[in-house]
């Protein structure tokens, strides 16, 4: 156990980036490898996330399910007017999760969720054509869920629970433009903030009306993390610029949006299992990202505008031998980002993920899951034109490409 | 076992995960060289080709010169590296034998920002020569036939000025000249901009100097702040032009800017002082008492026109010294000695009767040659900070004839009782002639141009009139030829800024884009710094 958990404090330092906005869907090995669906399927801890009034059907006294991913994500831009090309740093971005459950009793079931559904972590080249937007980000959030779920009948079970969140914003972009000291170096922030604590809560409904057929709901709250009295860091500030842009504190929330999704699962032929997700995300409370400085940066509205978005997951799984089951998934995933509001901190055009994954059958109590996610996004011309200078709207914007790869790893355990 | 995992997950993001466009700017045959050849890209010129910029050279600025920018966007089309003779530090100054020999570059500093010179020992030593060929062959103040000099560049002639010290650094020896060594790179493609310090260094010095017109063969009469003679120019221009093409590169050339598009003659207005200036204001009625016996006897002289007159109500002209005036020195003394009114006139300024003859030849030197300004003159940028001072050597010489202190001091103020010399007023006369000589300059270089199908003709002077009429825009900036604030110019009031650079870069690009049927993108304007604040 003790190395369990510092397997899992490992993977802690990165939880990152894609999947509509900041959102990053890989709850879970299983489950990701069927398309990410999940809300209406009875198969391991994973439920805790997926939908946690399921947990009230699964096998078992005790089941625990771990693993981690890691994504591979990078950006590529180019401005055919300025010949500009630029691309992410492609770091490793692991999200993890670690799921428990206990039956209680025959009625009575608990769980507890740790994961990280959001994130990002986007590298641009220091002082690239678009850093006055970004040069990078770096955003992280824990989510801890302890779950109840209670079986009101074989047919039906309702479960949720309490989310605490614990985040942190790490963001460094150049004031302007064109702002440099004596020496050409640009005058950049940083806003840092640790330790944001949040709460929510989830809720979920499950249903099997006639055998061999699930339905499942699932509704996430919208969880807001607020920085206050964060660190703003200002370098290369020209000591004599009439402006105060001495380091100081600054405040700024960002909304993890509320989401809600519907699905079904059913088994057939009886080795095969297909499931469908629609996830509907309310991403519109994104409308600005305001950050209020205490000096003469003042506040830094940035317009967002983000839309309401939504997500049509496609799985299947087949238990090709007693050892071995194979998974598969593909999903729709739309972008909350609009035309003109393309911002370089979040790259993110509509896209297509297509997964896939096995589970290995160590023995009755023990299965190792793997998973792989390709992540498609077509290229796309956009541009964000929200930002100012002199009181004009200065649009940035060219020709994006993302490709995003994640392979991930994970044991499931029965007791 | 998990490490092998992620090992190997490793190496799969890296092979699998470089997101590629469909049609990359990096493909080949994106961007087109036309029919142009930029694999080796020299430019030869004077300060502007070198990237100075608020009265210095140093790093920042040559990082932003008008030839690195376009070498930046020629590398989209075939373009090779360029080389630059970078100078060692951001200061700016130079330094020979350890001495400093010019000023660092102007920064703002200060609550509130004013023009200093930004303090620090400079690091550049001219001695120190550096191995080149570079691509960037300029060097400030270089006039055009400087580039054919062959003593241009000795090390030993900078401290008798016989050498500049910019080429001294980098010439290829002793005798070479500029233009040879350009040539001797065997460019591909060429930028060329000179002529400009040909009538530049006699506008910037408020045409203390000579206009050569008529001398095309004897340079050893020619002084530093001279206008070269437009014959002189052509041959000269010719000369390089030709060694320039003779290898069959193609190339630009760049005509001459006017200096009323320039804020080191537009800024200071030629009436600066205003009756609400509680310095000036208050002493109107008693100048204008003094300057009504002056004008009297302008008009008895037969020339009224020179009359010094201070309005209350609205900003006055300041007073001049006009070269071109007949000097009058001797006769309004004489009048003023002859005048009986004249020695009650000089008790009632305090004086004793004897002092009459003082007065009168104290007047008549001062204001034999003067006049108010007007619109045609233009007061040079560094005049903003003498006008309404007290001249210090001027005060202490009137005392030194006799004169109470107080009253010399007031006889001694800039623009007001004391006539601005020459060095701070290019006079209507002296534009006239400057412009002329642009006129022919550019003439030259238009046909020269015109002469050589490979050659195309930048037409930077209508783009600066542009500028300077209603300014420039591109990319969400707009540049004006506002001193310090318009973006356009640096705070020397005669080089551009980055930005500035960068826009004449882009007005470059689209000619080669338009003439040789090339396809280089410009540069982003709004990514350039302006002005420095320390």
């Amino acid at each position: 156990m003790k190395k369990l958990l510092s397997f899992v404090l490992f993977f802690l330092v990165g939880s990152t980036l894609y999947a509509g906005g900041y959102r990053v869907s890989i709850q879970g090995q299983k489950q990701l490898a069927m398309g990410h669906t999940g809300v209406a399927v009875i198969s391991s801890a994973e439920s805790v996330f997926f939908n946690p009034a399921s947990i009230s059907f699964l096998d078992g006294k005790m089941n625990f399910s771990l693993g981690v991913s890691g994504i591979i994500a990078e950006t590529r831009f180019e401005n055919k007017d300025f010949g500009d090309v630029n691309s992410t740093e492609s770091g490793l971005a692991t999200p993890f999760n670690f799921y428990a459950t206990y039956k209680a009793n025959d009625w009575l079931s608990f769980g507890l969720g740790v994961y990280t559904p959001y994130g990002s972590s986007v590298e641009w080249e220091k002082d690239w054509s678009g850093s006055h937007l970004v040069n990078d980000i770096d955003l992280k959030a824990i989510f801890v869920q302890p779950t109840v779920a209670v079986k009101i009948s074989d047919k039906l079970s309702i479960g949720g629970g309490p989310i605490y969140v614990n985040g942190s914003v790490n963001f460094n972009k150049n004031l302007n433009r064109s702002l440099v000291d004596l020496n050409g170096n640009r005058t950049n922030v940083t806003v840092e903030q640790k330790g944001i604590s949040a709460w929510g809560y989830t809720l979920g409904v499950m249903i099997k009306p006639i055998e061999k057929l699930n339905i499942g709901f699932n509704y996430r709250s919208k969880v807001t993390m607020q920085a206050e009295e964060g660190d703003a860091d200002f370098e290369n500030v020209p000591g004599s610029l009439p402006n105060n842009l001495s380091d100081g504190k600054f405040d700024a929330d960002l909304p993890l949006p509320a989401e809600v999704t519907v699905g079904l699962s059913y088994e057939f032929c009886d080795k095969f299992l297909f499931a469908f997700d629609y996830n509907f995300a309310q991403w519109s409370e994104y409308e600005a990202l305001v950050v209020e400085f205490d000096n003469d940066a003042g506040v830094s509205t940035s317009p967002r505008n983000y839309k309401d978005a939504e997500t049509f997951r496609f799985g299947l799984q087949y238990e090709a031998t007693k050892k071995v089951t194979v998974r598969t998934g593909v999903y729709f995933d739309q972008s909350p980002v609009q035309d003109g509001y393309f911002a370089p901190e979040t790259p993110r055009n509509d896209s297509v993920g297509y997964t896939a994954g096995l589970s290995f059958k160590v023995n009755d109590k023990l299965s190792i899951d793997a998973s792989f996610l390709y992540l498609h996004f077509d290229e796309i011309d956009n541009s964000y034109d929200h930002y100012q200078e002199g009181g004009q709207n200065v649009p940035f914007g060219g020709t994006y490409k993302s490709s995003v790869i994640a392979p991930g790893l994970g044991l499931s355990y029965k007791l | 076992m998990k490490n092998i995992k992620y090992i190997a997950i490793i190496a799969l993001g890296l092979v699998a995960c470089e997101p590629e466009l469909d049609n990359s700017v990096e493909d080949a045959g994106f961007y087109s060289a036309g029919t142009a050849d930029f694999s080796n890209f020299v430019s030869v010129g004077n300060s502007l080709t070198a990237g100075y910029a608020d009265g210095a050279l140093y790093l920042e600025g040559q990082k932003y010169s008008y030839p690195n920018i376009l070498a930046d966007r020629f590398s989209h089309a075939g373009g090779g590296n360029f080389t630059q003779p970078l100078v060692n530090d951001n200061f700016g100054g130079l330094t020979l034998g350890g001495t400093q020999i010019t000023d660092n570059r102007f920064v703002l500093s200060g609550d509130p920002l004013a023009l200093s010179i930004l303090p620090g020992t400079p690091t550049t030593e001219v001695s120190n020569i550096l191995a080149g060929p570079f691509n960037n062959v300029s060097a400030p103040s270089a006039k055009s036939f400087h580039l054919l000099s062959n003593s241009y560049g000795d090390v030993s002639g900078v401290a008798l000025g016989t050498a500049n010290p910019y080429f001294a650094r980098f010439a290829s020896s002793s005798s070479a000249t500029m233009l040879g060594d350009a040539v001797a790179q065997d460019p591909t493609f060429f930028s060329l901009w000179i002529g400009n310090n040909d009538i530049l260094s006699f506008a910037t010095s408020g045409g203390v100097g000579v206009d050569q017109l008529g001398n095309s063969t004897n340079l050893s009469l020619y002084g530093p702040n001279d206008i070269t003679d437009p014959a002189l120019f052509h041959g000269t221009y010719d000369a390089i032009l030709s060694g320039l093409t003779a290898n069959g590169a193609k190339g630009v050339v760049m005509n001459l800017p006017s200096v009323t598009s320039i804020p080191y003659f537009t800024t200071v207005p030629y009436a600066p002082l205003s009756p609400a200036d509680p310095d000036f204001g208050p002493q109107i009625p008693t100048l204008n008492g003094i300057f009504g016996q002056l004008n009297g006897v302008y008009a008895f002289l037969g020339v009224p026109e020179r009359s010094i007159v201070f309005s209350e109500t609205s900003a006055s002209a300041v007073v001049i010294i006009d070269e071109d005036l007949v000097d009058l020195s001797a006769q309004i003394t004489a009048v003023f000695l002859g005048s009986p009114a004249f020695v009650p006139f000089v008790e009632s300024l305090g004086l004793p009767a004897a002092a009459a003859p003082l007065v009168a030849n104290l007047l008549g030197t001062t204001y034999g040659q003067s006049r108010q300004a007007n619109a045609n003159d233009l007061l040079v940028l560094p005049s903003s900070s003498i006008i309404g001072t007290v001249n210090s050597t001027v005060a202490a010489a009137l005392e030194a004839q006799g004169l109470p202190a107080a009253m010399a001091a007031q006889f001694a103020a800039e623009g007001v009782t004391l006539p601005l010399e020459d060095k701070w007023v290019l006079t209507e006369t002296e534009v006239t002639m400057v412009a002329n000589a642009q006129t022919a300059y550019n003439n030259s270089i238009s046909m020269l141009a015109a002469a050589n199908d490979d050659v195309i003709l930048v037409d930077v002077k209508s783009s600066l009139e542009q500028l300077a009429n209603a300014g420039l825009s591109s990319n969400g900036v707009t540049i004006t030829d506002e001193y310090a604030t318009g973006g356009g110019f640096s705070l020397d009031g005669v080089h551009p800024t980055a930005r500035g650079y960068a826009f004449i870069a882009n007005i470059v690009l689209k000619r080669i884009n338009t003439e040789f049927g090339a396809s280089i993108p410009v540069t982003n304007t709004g990514n350039y710094p302006t002005v420095y604040i320390d």
